[in-house]
C-alpha cells in the first residue's frame, strides 16, 4: 500500500462520518412521546373529539392550521365546517388551545421528538402554563 | 435499452417494496434487515475500494496542469494550477472538492456556419452539479433529526434557513426542490446532448433514476401522502441503537423511500458514485507538479544493467584516441 498514513486518515474520517448515528446514540434511551390529553376542558367534554378525526388530525393538523390561518387572517372567514357538518370558530387560541391548554405536554411532546419548530408562536402569544 | 433497463429496475424496486410491505407484511425485512445489510455493504465496500486503489502504484507525476510550473525565480508560478508543495495541493484539492473547479472549466464546442468550430464557456453542468451535491448534503444533514434525540440545535438553524420561505405546512424545504430539479436537469442533459447520450451507459442512468425516486418519495411523504413521523423516528432510533422496532401505522411510502435509500447505499461501492472517495485519490489532481524537480522511480523496475560514459571511455580510450575522438580523461 502507498501513502498508508494518508489513506488510513481518510478511512478513519469516512468511518467516523458514516457511523455517526450509531456511536452518538450509545447509552442513550429515547422513549416514544405520549402527548397528554388530560386537560380540565377535555375531561369535561361529553364527546372527546377534536374538530376532525384523530387519524386526520395526527397527519394533517399542520395543513389544517395553515388553512385556518389563511381563512381567518387573509380572507376574514372565521367559521370552519368539519366533515360531519359541525361548525367551529377558527381560532388557534380560543378553539385549539381552549381544549389543548397543555402546550408543553401536548404540542411540544411530538414536535420536540421530531425536531419540528412550528412558527405559530412568532405571532401568537404562547400560553402561560401553571407550573406543576 | 440503456435508459429503459435502469428505469424499469427502479420501478421494480419500488413495486418490490410496496408488495413486500403491503402484500406480504415483510416490515421487518424492509425496515430492519435490508437497511442494516445496506449500511454494512456501504462501509465495508467503500473501505475495500479505497484500499484497493491505495495498492496501485503511481510511478509518475501525472498531474494535469494548465498553469506555469515552478521554475526560475523571475517566472511567476501558478500555484493552484501547478502546485509544487503540499500546501498548494491542498488548496487545489479544496477548490476541486468543494467548488468543482474542473467542471467550472467545462467548455462546449459548436460548429458555426457549418465550418467554423467555436469553443465557449458552458457552466450549466457545473451549476447543476454543485446545486445537486450541496442540496443532497443538506437533505442528508436534515435527516440527522431522525437519528439523534434530542436533536442538536444546529439542525434547527439549518431547517430555519432551508424553510425560510415559509410556504405551506409542513414548511417547504428549498433543498428538496433544488435537488429534484438539478438531478432532473442532469438526466435530461444526458438525453439531450447527442455526444453525452452516446457515451451514457445503464450505470449512468441507474443512479439518476434511483436518486429521482428517492427525492420523489421523500417529497411525497413530507407534503402529500404523509406518514407518521413519530413512528418513523421510533424505527430509525431503534435501528441506530441496535434494538430495532417496527412501529405500527407507518405507511408503505416510507418503506419505499427507505428501500430505495438502502439500494443506493448498497450500490454505492460498486458504482461511479465512488467518486466521493475517488476524487481524493485522483493522481491527476492530488500530485504535485514537480516532475522536473524530483525523479520518480518506477517501483516495479528491475535493476537495469547500465554502461555509463565513464565506463565506455575506459573501455575504448585507446581506440578513441587512435580515431582522434576527443576524450575526457587522458
Amino acid at each position: 500500500m502507498y501513502d498508508t498514513g494518508k489513506i488510513i486518515f481518510g478511512i478513519v474520517i469516512f468511518v467516523l462520518f458514516a457511523t455517526f448515528p450509531f456511536y452518538s446514540n450509545i447509552g442513550k434511551v429515547s422513549a416514544k412521546p405520549e402527548p397528554k390529553l388530560d386537560t380540565p376542558v377535555i375531561q369535561q367534554l361529553a364527546e372527546k373529539k377534536c374538530v376532525e378525526s384523530k387519524e386526520f388530525m395526527k397527519v394533517e393538523h399542520m395543513q389544517l392550521l395553515n388553512e385556518w390561518r389563511d381563512s381567518a387572517i387573509r380572507e376574514g372567514r372565521r367559521v370552519y365546517i368539519n366533515s360531519e357538518g359541525k361548525e367551529f370558530k377558527i381560532s388557534l387560541q380560543n378553539t385549539c388551545m381552549n381544549c389543548h391548554s397543555n402546550k408543553k405536554e401536548f404540542c411540544d411532546k411530538c414536535h420536540n421528538y421530531a425536531a419540528v419548530k412550528p412558527y405559530c408562536w412568532t405571532c401568537h402569544i404562547e400560553p402561560k402554563e401553571k407550573q406543576l | 435499452m440503456k435508459i429503459l433497463f435502469p428505469f424499469f429496475a427502479v420501478i421494480l424496486l419500488v413495486l418490490l417494496a410496496v408488495v413486500g410491505v403491503k402484500g406480504a407484511n415483510l416490515h421487518f425485512l424492509f425496515g430492519v434487515v435490508v437497511p442494516y445489510a445496506a449500511v454494512f455493504t456501504f462501509i465495508i465496500g467503500v473501505i475495500y475500494r479505497v484500499l484497493k486503489w491505495a495498492k496501485s502504484p503511481v510511478p509518475f507525476s501525472i498531474a494535469t496542469t494548465c498553469g506555469q510550473q515552478k521554475t526560475l525565480p523571475w517566472i511567476k508560478q501558478n500555484k493552484l494550477e501547478n502546485p509544487s508543495s503540499t500546501l498548494h495541493v491542498i488548496g487545489r484539492m479544496a477548490l476541486e472538492v468543494l467548488l468543482f473547479r474542473s467542471l467550472f472549466r467545462n467548455i462546449k464546442g459548436e460548429l458555426k456556419d457549418s465550418s467554423r468550430l467555436i469553443y465557449g464557456s458552458d457552466k450549466w453542468l457545473w451549476l447543476a452539479g454543485i446545486a445537486f451535491h450541496y442540496s443532497f448534503l443538506i437533505v442528508l444533514l436534515r435527516h440527522i433529526r431522525l437519528f439523534a434525540e434530542p436533536t442538536p440545535s444546529y439542525l434547527h438553524l439549518l431547517e430555519t434557513f432551508d424553510g425560510f420561505l415559509q410556504i405551506g405546512a409542513p414548511r417547504l424545504f428549498m433543498t428538496g426542490v433544488i435537488l429534484l430539479a438539478a438531478v432532473t436537469f442532469l438526466f435530461l442533459r444526458r438525453l439531450y446532448i447527442p455526444q453525452v447520450r452516446y457515451i451514457s451507459l445503464s450505470a449512468d442512468y441507474f443512479p439518476l433514476f434511483l436518486i429521482i425516486g428517492i427525492a420523489t418519495t421523500g417529497i411525497l411523504m413530507r407534503y402529500f401522502l404523509k406518514t407518521d413521523i413519530v413512528g418513523v423516528k421510533e424505527l430509525t432510533m431503534g435501528l441506530v441503537s441496535l434494538s430495532p422496532v417496527i412501529p405500527k401505522g407507518v405507511g408503505a411510502i416510507f418503506y419505499v423511500h427507505l428501500f430505495l435509500v438502502s439500494i443506493l447505499f448498497a450500490y454505492f461501492p460498486f458504482s461511479k458514485l465512488m467518486h466521493m472517495g475517488g476524487v481524493f485519490l485522483s493522481p491527476t489532481r492530488n500530485l504535485t507538479g514537480n516532475s522536473r524537480e524530483y525523479r520518480r522511480i518506477n517501483p516495479w523496475n528491475y535493476p537495469v544493467k547500465v554502461h555509463t560514459y565513464e565506463e565506455y571511455e575506459e573501455e575504448f580510450r585507446d581506440k578513441m584516441k587512435m580515431a582522434e575522438i576527443p576524450v575526457e580523461k587522458e
